[in-house]
């Protein structure tokens, strides 16, 4: 495996990470393409150092590429294409549906998240009055 | 008899294409599907008998060479969670052809193709003997799955979807450089010439592709802490293919996990599974004691039993294998039919909201009946078939020494049963609401309540069978730990005459 080809992965993974992290499903989308990218180029680096197509026209087989790593990042390639035109088919359904395509809070982490602020808002509300009693305690 | 191992694949997928054509004869449609899937799970009882008398039945496709064609292997552990699983996805069809058109209903003329490509791809995924092609069968079960749980576009359904279909993408990513990196190490992706050279890798190595694949399979088997994506995504969908998805797709994640583990002899990540299988009982049974909703309960109970298996799996004994594999086998029709009871509730009240739900046990005693019996299974409860299960982990445990996972095993199951008591409370007792039932639906309960009947059925056979089961669990788990028989009947020279 060259240096180059690892470095090269490296870079798709690390742009494709970020992408991937972010809240706007189309950034998503694009993240994931350069991930599937990356896993193309591994598998390719994981079959051996390049070599004539892999044709049996009187070639020994010691000079032609490794076929297999090829067939599976076709096949790996093709799914990928399949699995981003769904994604973004269901970025334009949220965009229908809400008018932006950012990828929404767990229903019940707010709630919970709700409630706690909710309790805190109390907790701090008694505490002022707790305070301003003792002040007029304090000041009678 | 090795056409009917490619049959249990090709067949289910040629169905799906036709019956894709047919929206509107939804006669024919629903004929042809649920008789494919019937056919399937008969092949695969046939299977199951088969591979138990004469042994493992090797499928070379093509008949290239097994390093460099793709190979089925139906060993006996496939065959059994095949059969399983073939007949889980049978009854769900069934429960939704009763439920159509009502909104809770998923789109017959969706669920019909889909729920086939399901069954195809988790009969690949059980069968395959060549990690790439693993790799296939799990995109054609996550692409199944991604469409229905999103089909009906509901806004709940996008947002969780969303959620669900990134973080699985993000897993399938991550298994393809697992592939190049095995393939890298080793120069193949067949999983018994893999069982052979990952053992002479050095440790560090060995440990590495281990943890690598722990994240791969363990994010689809939910175990924690990557399964936050699960509680979240499956209440959404529509009850039946929440059914599909509670029973058999985190078992699918399990099936490979103890597959894949076993065979590449990586003993050295037994204390870790362990303890990653304590938490992910204890913080899924909490977190289901926290919620309010039946089917939120019923998903994080998915969670908490996959550390079961993940335990049995984790002591790396064949007791303990053996317990992994009945308690997968349990698992399955207990897990379908609970959410197909939540999906009754649903069905009849219009929500399965703890606070607006009471008085069912009065007002609709089937339905309490098939929630009961499978409740008192998953909690563990003698004599149903969860005790049977739990039985043989805690035994395998205490014969391993580990009496902490063993505790935390305990514990998690008081906790199951204290949530059941809660769903029960909740929804069964207590004063009764009313129906919720518009009077122009066109649902047929009958054949809903004797799908979820069917699946409870099923449940009740595990335990009266569980003699014959545990012979086979304990077969299964001593052919899994001793290697051999699998790499060797894959890897023979002389290609195995088909004995029918």
């Amino acid at each position: 495996m060259s240096v180059a080809m690892i470095f090269a992965v490296a870079g798709l993974v690390a742009a494709g990470t970020f992408l991937v992290t972010s809240r706007s499903l189309s950034r998503v989308v694009l993240g994931f393409a350069l991930l599937g990218h990356a896993a193309v180029v591994a598998l390719l680096a994981a079959g051996g150092p390049a070599g004539a197509p892999p044709i049996v026209d009187g070639q020994s087989a010691d000079d032609i590429a490794n076929p297999l790593p090829q067939a599976l990042s076709l096949t790996a390639i093709v799914i990928s294409f399949g699995l981003t035109l769904f994604v973004l088919a269901l970025a334009r359904r949220q965009q229908v549906l809400t008018g932006d395509d950012l990828v929404e809070d767990d229903v019940e982490d707010r709630r919970i998240a709700t409630t706690e602020q909710a309790r805190e808002a109390a907790i701090d509300e008694t505490r002022e009055l707790e305070q301003s009693n003792d002040q007029q305690e304090g000041g009678s | 008899m090795s056409a009917v191992v490619a049959l249990c694949v090709v067949l289910p997928l040629l169905a799906s294409a036709l019956v894709l054509g047919l929206r509107r004869q939804a006669k024919i449609r629903d004929l042809i599907t649920v008789s494919t899937l019937a056919a399937v799970t008969g092949l695969a009882a046939a299977l199951l008998f088969e591979v138990d008398r004469d042994g493992t039945v090797v499928l070379r496709v093509g008949d290239w060479a097994p390093d460099l064609g793709i190979v089925l292997v139906a060993d006996l552990f496939a065959a059994l969670i095949l059969v399983v699983a073939s007949a889980t996805i049978l009854v769900v069809e069934l429960f939704a052809i009763g439920q159509r058109r009502t909104p809770a209903g998923a789109d017959p003329t969706v669920v019909s193709p889909i729920l086939l490509v399901l069954a195809g791809g988790v009969a690949l995924a059980i069968l395959t003997g060549d990690l790439f092609t693993l790799f296939v069968a799990f995109e054609l079960i996550l692409v199944a799955s991604y469409v229905l749980l999103t089909h009906q576009g509901h806004e709940s359904q996008v947002r969780s979807g969303m959620t669900y279909v990134v973080i699985n993408l993000f897993a399938s990513t991550l298994f393809l450089f697992g592939v190049a990196i095995v393939y890298s190490a080793t120069g193949t992706v067949n999983m018994a010439l893999l069982a052979e050279r990952i053992p002479a890798l050095p440790e560090a190595t060995q440990v590495g592709i281990g943890l690598w694949f722990l994240v791969v399979f363990g994010t689809k088997a939910a175990i924690f802490p990557l399964f936050s994506w699960l509680p979240d995504s499956y209440p959404t969908a529509p009850t039946s293919i929440t059914a599909v998805f509670a029973g058999l797709l985190t078992k699918i994640g399990v099936y490979v996990m103890i597959r894949f583990f076993t065979l590449m002899e990586l003993d050295a990540l037994g204390p870790l599974l362990l303890v990653i299988a304590g938490f992910t009982m204890i913080v899924g049974v909490a977190g289901a004691l926290a919620q309010d909703d039946v089917k939120r309960i019923l998903s994080f109970h998915v969670v908490s039993q996959i550390g079961y298996m993940i335990m049995g799996l984790g002591l790396f004994t064949v007791a303990g294998v053996a317990g992994a594999v009945l308690f997968l086998v349990h698992q399955i029709p207990v897990k379908t039919v609970m959410f197909l009871a939540g999906g009754l509730i649903e069905d009849d009240q219009g929500t399965s909201a703890l606070k607006k739900v009471g008085g069912l046990a009065t007002s609709k005693p089937v339905i309490a009946v098939l929630f009961a019996l499978p409740a008192l299974s998953l909690a563990g409860l003698p004599p149903f078939s969860g005790f049977i299960a739990k039985l043989a982990l805690v035994d395998a445990g205490v014969a391993s020494g580990a009496y902490v996972i063993v505790a935390v095993a305990l514990v998690g199951s008081m906790l199951t049963l204290l949530s059941m008591t809660k769903i029960w409370l909740g929804a069964f007792w207590g004063d009764v609401t009313p129906s919720a039932v518009p009077a122009s639906s066109r649902r047929s309960v009958a054949i809903m309540q004797g799908a979820a009947g069917l699946a409870v059925a099923g449940t009740i056979v595990v335990a009266v069978a569980a003699g014959p089961l545990w012979r086979m669990s304990e077969q299964v788990a001593g052919d899994l730990i001793e290697r051999t028989p699998y790499i060797t009947e894959v890897l023979t020279e002389e290609v195995r005459e088909a004995s029918d």
